[in-house]
């Protein structure tokens, strides 16, 4: 399989036919459209190294609530344009003086998006099995274009996150993750997660992240541990230093003043 | 400010800073230097030094501002106070409004604006330094950071000035040609070829303007490829591959599984006990339907209790879930192999 980082511009093949997401047609031959990396199986696409979310039908997203009217929550869903969930949306009937103690400003949910229209108002749901406000764990987040990467080839990833962390984890197509476990899990999860981000561009990657699950302190930390340690030292003569400094001046100062 | 020079072009053919007349000034740029802006281009050129931040697509206010269907670009160039030797006053002025207006619509030949309707796309060019070419210089740096930031572009846009000095055509002035020069013409082009904008001060000749396009046209294409370059290099210099797996997966069927098995997760934390789950269990017999899975799920089951006896949170759901799609099946299995 053919791969490697195109930029705007580039002419990716001489087909038409071969136009995927990512790429357009120009007098019959087909160029990307972004920064990314090529992709060539059946088509050509272009996955962008970074973009913003963009709702579309379908997608489960975490949203945070930031605004709520006698009849929708207006959702923030990490893209350009709000979300709104209306009333009739959530799973039981809320009367609309309840709206606010159903769902406060700030709560985030787990929602998925029925239908967004060409000027691009989009409407949420929860009324679908397993949509929830989330109540305990955190949110991470992450490039949206990298969410699958997160999910890795037929949800490995994800699996291999949750068994080795033993947290629960779902990951919103925004670019949000949700997860929740024992604090120390939760640590270890999101340190994976940034580096899955870090690494995003490069294969083999969920071998490397098991191996740095399973093996975390003497992988990554050895290294750490030392810049760490030198770090600390470097921190403590300084401040001796500037202590003794200061002490000297004020010092003369004092003197100076007597 | 140093005065006019004698003569601008030397016996050699050579020019003050020692360039050949058809010779850009070396020009470095590194993006994604800003981490809270969606795409940045740091860009030096000569003594110009600019710096790029693009932000968006993001939400408009305004609303009156918003485009019913398109984009709007937004694009700031701004100099620094103390970019130049004579402090300026800090703050739009004449000169920049118009680099601003000029320079945005460099970029709308390029930019698919019909796929973000309502929203803005914000740029910012800040001239840190200034020698010469600003504009041109922003421009370029403005380019990079969009593509930094993930814009679909038809292409890049790179720009560069032609001016007349002694008479003759030069490429990419610096400070003293600009100054004391006879003409200065910046031109941005497309990577298709297209100008996209073209602006000329002083004078030249019919014959000379079309050789300065010309000129201009092989310094763009210079430019573009030590655009290129860096936009390539900065993910090899990680020193590794830099291929991925399969991305082309349906993201939204494998979201969905996650979706169930985090229900999964849910369900387990409300019925811990496995006889519950049984009692659940024996219910859904009475389903003709479901029947068949479930004595699949529950055969799967009876092969492997020792192991997953420590595996309840795996295990359980699946007897909980059986009426659901089948989609968490494989997703089951992949859990127990990893």
């Amino acid at each position: 399989m053919e791969r490697e980082i195109v930029i705007p511009g580039q002419l990716l093949s001489e087909n038409k036919a071969d136009s995927g997401p990512g790429t357009y047609v120009k007098d019959g031959k087909v160029y990307s459209l972004l920064y990314g990396v090529k992709n060539a199986k059946n088509k050509i696409t272009v996955i962008p190294f970074s973009g913003k979310y963009i709702p579309s039908p379908r997608d489960y997203v975490i949203g945070t609530v930031i605004d709520v009217t006698p009849s929708n929550w207006i959702f923030d869903i990490g893209s350009p344009y709000d979300g709104l969930l209306h009333v009739s949306e959530y799973p039981r009937r809320v009367d609309s003086d309840k709206m606010v103690s159903t769902m406060d400003f700030g709560s985030s949910v787990l929602l998925r998006i029925k239908d967004v229209n060409s000027s691009m108002k989009v409407e949420l749901t929860m009324r679908e099995r397993g949509l929830r406000s989330l109540d305990v764990g955190r949110v991470i987040e992450v490039t949206p274009t990298k969410v699958p990467r997160i999910i890795g080839h037929g949800g490995s990833m994800v699996s291999l996150l949750k068994k080795e962390t033993n947290c629960e984890m779902f990951v919103g197509q925004n670019g949000r993750i949700w997860i929740n476990g024992k604090d120390s899990e939760m640590d270890l999860l999101t340190e994976a997660i940034e580096l899955i981000m870090k690494h995003s561009h490069t294969s083999g990657l969920t071998d490397r992240i098991s191996h740095f699950l399973n093996n975390e302190d003497d992988v990554v930390s050895e290294k750490d541990d030392a810049v760490l340690e030198k770090d600390l030292a470097e921190d403590e003569e300084d401040e001796g230093e500037i202590r003794e400094d200061t002490y000297r001046k004020v010092d003369a100062l004092l003197e100076n003043d007597d | 400010m140093s005065d006019k020079p004698e003569k601008f072009i030397d016996e050699n053919g050579l020019r003050l800073d020692g360039r050949r007349i058809d010779e850009i000034r070396p020009m470095k740029m590194e993006i994604g230097v800003l981490s809270r802006a969606d795409g940045s281009c740091y860009l030096e050129w000569g003594k110009n030094k600019i710096l790029a931040a693009v932000y968006g697509p993001r939400e408009l206010h305004p609303r009156r501002l918003q485009k019913a269907d398109s984009v709007l670009i937004r694009y700031r160039y701004n100099m620094a106070a103390f970019s130049v030797e004579d402090r300026i006053r800090p703050g739009p002025s004449r000169r920049s409004t118009e680099i601003s207006k000029v320079s945005r619509e460099a970029f709308e030949p390029v930019v698919l604006t019909h796929l973000y309707p309502g929203a803005v796309i914000d740029v910012f060019a800040e001239v840190l330094q200034a020698d010469a070419g600003t504009r041109t210089a922003a421009i370029n740096a403005a380019s990079m950071a969009l593509a930094d930031a993930g814009i679909p572009m038809k292409g890049l846009v790179s720009a560069c000035a032609v001016g007349k000095v002694d008479g003759q055509l030069v490429l990419d002035l610096n400070k003293a040609e600009d100054n004391f020069g006879d003409a200065d013409i910046p031109m941005a082009i497309t990577s298709e070829g297209e100008i996209s904008l073209i602006q000329m001060d002083g004078d030249v000749t019919q014959e000379e303007f079309k050789k300065a396009i010309e000129m201009c046209k092989e310094g763009c294409r210079q430019i573009l490829e030590i655009q290129k370059e860096t936009l390539k290099n900065k993910f090899t210099k990680l020193d590794e591959v830099e291929i991925p797996e399969d991305e082309e997966e349906d993201v939204s069927a494998l979201v969905e599984s996650t979706l169930t098995s985090a229900d999964e997760g849910e369900a387990c934390e409300d019925e811990e006990v496995v006889e519950e789950a049984d009692a659940e269990d024996d219910s859904e017999d009475v389903d003709d339907v479901e029947d068949v899975e479930d004595d699949e799920e529950a055969e799967d089951e009876d092969d492997v209790p020792e192991e997953k006896a420590d595996e309840v949170v795996e295990a359980d759901p699946s007897f909980e879930d059986v009426e659901e799609e089948e989609d968490e099946n494989p997703e089951d299995d992949e859990e127990e192999t990893v």
